[in-house]
């Protein structure tokens, strides 16, 4: 039995006894206006396939004649068609309810908010540090968009930091990062990452230093680009040495759209789709990375983070709060925040509990608010999907195995742990959530979990045509090294070399097609 | 203020069933005529606060210090009756943010009080730039001139950096100019700026007091400008009002405003937030503790949207076929519903405005640690937009937007999604 759908662009139903997904568009909505009135499909019920039909629906299109049915909203019902211009990232899930608005507003004033040292007169907003890369979640994720490497040495590096770790001293440590209970051993002084801030009285841990080189690389037609490699260093140690075996990753914030939908991809999807030891041969090995959620007290799936540290957007958010910001929160309880046994001044600042916190300083019920907003962050919608020079740039996308990694579609879960927004939708983040083995020219040499020291997640790629217009940059890759999309390609090395090789040796006009492709995200 | 509320009451109870023929099209009219009317009264009272300011800046002191606030003041009631146009209309979305941008880091712009606001030791090298004091400006690697304070100086420093709360334009930042920072926490008071932190020579106090002024001319004048950029656009050939979609799609944006604003922006992120966190510096006209004016006009914009009448500056009223009309043809108890609704809503933000107008408690009061009656006061009025927005969820259904697209519409229809 089939079942009839009618979905519009806001995501309404309607069931008779087969699927139409007609993608409808509102007559002021120019995405619309173009493309999808086209978009008459009959399916079965998803519920109702077999795994082997709902992974045709997943598979990526040999079909570059026209968009696909539902291409254009990358987010499914979720999709912000409103807004493309410095607030394209900034948007509610646009098919939320008035009520979840409510949350979603509220959430974005806690992610704007300035958190103050402790004591404050405003007992709701101090607790800030004592070590901090950032006083508000918004200073990171600038825009709710993508951060970037300082412009020059007098530019702050506020949207990046050094993670910092050492490799495991003992068995027992060891052990626990192999049972995947934590990801890496914090540096005996320093922590998990480096603060640059601290509050008056105390001093900072240290500044991040960059240092790039020019590499040049040939592509087949003989022009050559010009990419810049990264040398990172620490200096202004404010605590003494560091541990001799001391391992460093820089990260810059992640753009904060489809985080909620990313989550609700039900685990067996991405697990089917992981191969580590490469058993079909094709040179790519999918991992999945396991780790200990706080929120859900069991090892769960990774999802969230460069190296997939993190399986829960709610645990990704409050060890940021924790780490990033120095407040202390239900699942990162420690009022210090990232201070260590060797920074007892530190240890000894005073916290910011007391009032509308309770014994927290950010309460459940503000990460809570939090957590909604984080996951609520609307991807923006495609509006060039069906032009000629993009669908040429998709056909070579697809050709050259990126999609290999760079799964195009997903599905949502539809149950009732998913938020109502996020249930049941064909997503089109471009990720397949797993770790590769990205090359030594990426590496971080840092080790997290299981993932190695040249491990690293698939990238989501949807939105990222909008990185110039929100934040005004072109950065790209871990830590910003790529100025460019070309940059970020030719940067991709290991298992990705196969697919890097058919980019660099296309010509010029096909490369430029793929790059359009890519910008049309 | 009382008698206008009554007024406002009579005139939602006593609509006659037959006053108008309702079609959609007329129903968009009159929603455009009510735009275009709000935002010219907001040009009309930004002009009167120019002349003020002028006069303020020509003779500092305190009569023409509280000649300038009030006209600030008086400029606000429409300005924040226009606020039901966003959250619909991409137009006044895209424009907001350069003319109600909060909150705002004000140490960008001016001195501020060091123990209480921190310093330049902030990660946002902006925080406490002081643009006002500084005539060069060498933040991050980025060199700024600053010699001449001009709208296109301010423009370029609107939301510099990426930090949304770097606001060098707009109403708040006007607002600062003219109250100082509110240095009273959650006790009674607002910002105290003197009248001489504008007078030349020596009587000058604050420092820089002709750049200050400069910087208020400057962000006067383009308040003015922008707000002449959106009267056009809902004029008889403007963009704004040329976009707004025929038939549902129109009723649609309408709808989402009315719901959004109610729900999302005011009862949620402009009120809850501020009683959750029980801090004085959460509240929207936080300089001036103009907040209730500034609640009660939101509100008030929402039912003069669903009753198609708007009373302008000058007493005039500008109505016509009504969204109120359209559902009572469809449903009149729903229409009842709504108009009780926003009745009772009104009621409840009178009294908050009543305690501000009177001077027995201010917004930022209200919501402080431990208020319990002033917090009841608030929540009172959170409680009438929720409930208002129930029913406008129903109005939603009601008029069959669920296949087009309007924003909210999961918790309406029925929730299965794409894929079951």
């Amino acid at each position: 039995m089939a079942l009839t759908f009618l979905v519009a662009a806001s995501g309404h139903i309607s069931f008779g006894h087969y699927l139409h997904i007609i993608l409808r568009m509102n007559n002021t909505n120019k995405i619309c206006s173009s493309i999808l009135a086209l978009c008459l499909i009959t399916l079965p019920a998803y519920a109702e396939m077999t795994a082997n039909e709902r992974a045709q629906i997943l598979a990526p299109t040999t079909d570059f004649s026209a968009a696909e049915p539902g291409e254009n909203l990358p987010g499914g019902t979720a999709t912000n068609t409103r807004r493309f211009d410095r607030e394209a990232f900034s948007q509610p899930s646009q098919n939320m309810s008035f009520t979840d608005r409510a949350d979603f507003f509220i959430g974005n004033g806690f992610f704007k908010r300035l958190w103050v040292t402790a004591p404050s007169s405003t007992t709701s907003a101090d607790g800030l540090g004592p070590l901090y890369n950032a006083r508000a979640c918004q200073r990171c994720h600038l825009k709710d968009g993508r951060g970037h490497p300082p412009e020059n040495a007098e530019d702050s590096a506020v949207s990046m930091f050094l993670r910092v770790s050492i490799p495991a001293q003992n068995e027992e440590q060891a052990g626990a990062i192999r049972d995947h209970l934590i990801n890496v051993v914090p540096e005996p002084t320093y922590g998990g990452q480096l603060q640059d801030i601290a509050i008056p009285g105390h001093a900072p841990e240290g500044h991040m230093t960059i240092a790039y080189e020019d590499v040049e690389v040939a592509f087949g037609d003989g022009e050559i680009a010009t990419l810049r490699s990264p040398s990172y260093g620490v200096t202004d140690l404010g605590y003494g040495d560091m541990h001799p075996d001391a391992l460093f990753s820089p990260r810059i914030a992640p753009p904060m759209i489809g985080l909620g939908l990313l989550q609700a991809i039900s685990e067996e999807e991405i697990l089917a789709a992981a191969d580590p030891n490469d058993a079909n041969g094709d040179g790519i090995s999918g991992t999945a990375k396991f780790i200990w959620s706080r929120t859900n007290e069991r090892v769960m799936l990774g999802r969230f983070g460069w190296k997939l540290g993190n399986a829960t957007l709610a645990d990704q958010s409050s060890e940021a709060m924790a780490g990033d910001i120095g407040i202390a929160n239900p699942l990162f309880p420690n009022l210090s925040g990232d201070c260590t046994a060797n920074q007892q001044s530190c240890l000894n600042a005073p916290a910011g509990i007391g009032g509308p916190g309770g014994n927290m300083e950010a309460s459940g019920l503000v990460m809570d608010k939090i957590f909604f907003y984080s996951g609520n962050l609307a991807v923006p919608a495609r509006r060039t999907a069906n032009d000629a020079d993009v669908l040429r740039g998709k056909e070579l996308f697809y050709t050259a195995n990126c999609t290999s990694c760079h799964t195009p579609k997903h599905a949502t879960r539809n149950d009732e742990d998913v938020a109502h927004a996020l249930r049941g939708q064909l997503i089109w983040p471009y990720t397949d959530l797993l770790l590769h083995d990205m090359g030594e020219g990426l590496a971080d040499g840092r080790p997290e979990g299981s993932a190695t020291g040249s491990e690293w997640r698939t990238a989501p790629l949807w939105g990222i045509g909008f990185t110039d217009t929100v934040n005004g940059h072109t950065y790209y890759l871990h830590d910003g090294r790529a100025r460019n999309l070309t940059e970020a390609i030719l940067w991709h090395g290991g298992e990705a070399i196969a697919a890097r090789e058919a980019f660099r040796t296309m010509e010029k006009p096909d490369r430029e097609a793929m790059i359009t492709f890519l910008e049309s995200l | 203020m009382i008698k206008r509320n009554m007024a406002f009451v009579a005139a939602l109870m006593l609509s006659s069933p037959t006053a108008f023929a309702a079609n959609t099209s007329d129903v968009l009219n009159t929603y455009a005529d009510i735009a275009h009317a709000g935002f010219e009264d907001s040009l009309t009272t930004a002009r009167t606060l120019k002349s003020a300011i002028e006069g303020l800046i020509a003779s500092p002191s305190d009569d023409t210090m509280l000649a300038a606030r009030t006209a600030w003041i008086e400029a606000r009631v429409p300005y924040q009756q226009t606020e039901a146009y966003r959250f619909g209309n991409v137009a006044v979305d895209e424009w907001e943010g350069k003319v109600n941008a909060w909150p705002l880091d004000e140490g960008l712009i001016d001195y501020v009080d060091g123990t209480l606001y921190g310093d330049a030791s902030d990660e946002n090298p902006f925080y406490a730039a002081n643009i006002i004091a500084n005539t060069r400006l060498k933040v991050a690697g980025q060199e700024i001139d600053a010699t001449g304070i001009t709208p296109a100086l301010l423009r370029d420093l609107h939301e510099i950096d990426e930090v949304e709360s770097n606001v060098a334009t707009g109403y708040h930042a006007i607002e600062f100019l003219l109250w100082g920072q509110d240095l009273n926490g959650t006790g009674p008071g607002a910002g105290d700026r003197p009248a001489s932190d504008f007078a030349s020579g020596d009587a000058c106090t604050g420092g820089n007091c002709d750049r200050r002024s400069a910087y208020l001319l400057a962000a006067t004048d383009l308040l003015i400008s922008d707000l002449v950029e959106m009267t056009n656009a809902w004029g008889e050939k403007g963009s704004a009002r040329a976009s707004l979609p025929e038939d549902k799609a129109g009723l649609s944006i309408i709808l989402t405003g009315l719901g959004s604003l109610s729900y999302g922006e005011l009862a949620g992120e402009r009120m809850r937030l501020g009683l959750m966190l029980q801090d004085p510096e959460e509240e929207h006209d936080c300089f001036s503790d103009n907040t209730h004016n500034s609640h009660y006009y939101d509100a008030l914009g929402i039912a003069n949207v669903y009753s198609g009448s708007y009373t302008r500056v000058d007493g005039s009223t500008v109505n016509g076929p009504s969204l109120s009309d359209l559902v009572r043809g469809l449903s009149p108890e729903l229409d009842t519903e709504m108009s009780a609704k926003l009745v009772a809503t009104q009621a409840a933000m009178s009294v908050l405005k009543l305690h501000g107008d009177q001077g027995i408690m201010s917004y930022d009061q209200m919501i402080g640690e431990g208020n319990e009656g002033g917090a009841a006061i608030v929540q009172a009025a959170i409680d009438g937009l929720v409930d208002q927005t129930k029913t406008i969820e129903r109005i939603v259904a009601a008029v069959e937007l669920d296949e087009i697209s309007i924003e909210g519409s999961d918790s309406l229809d029925d929730p299965e999604a794409v894929f079951q």
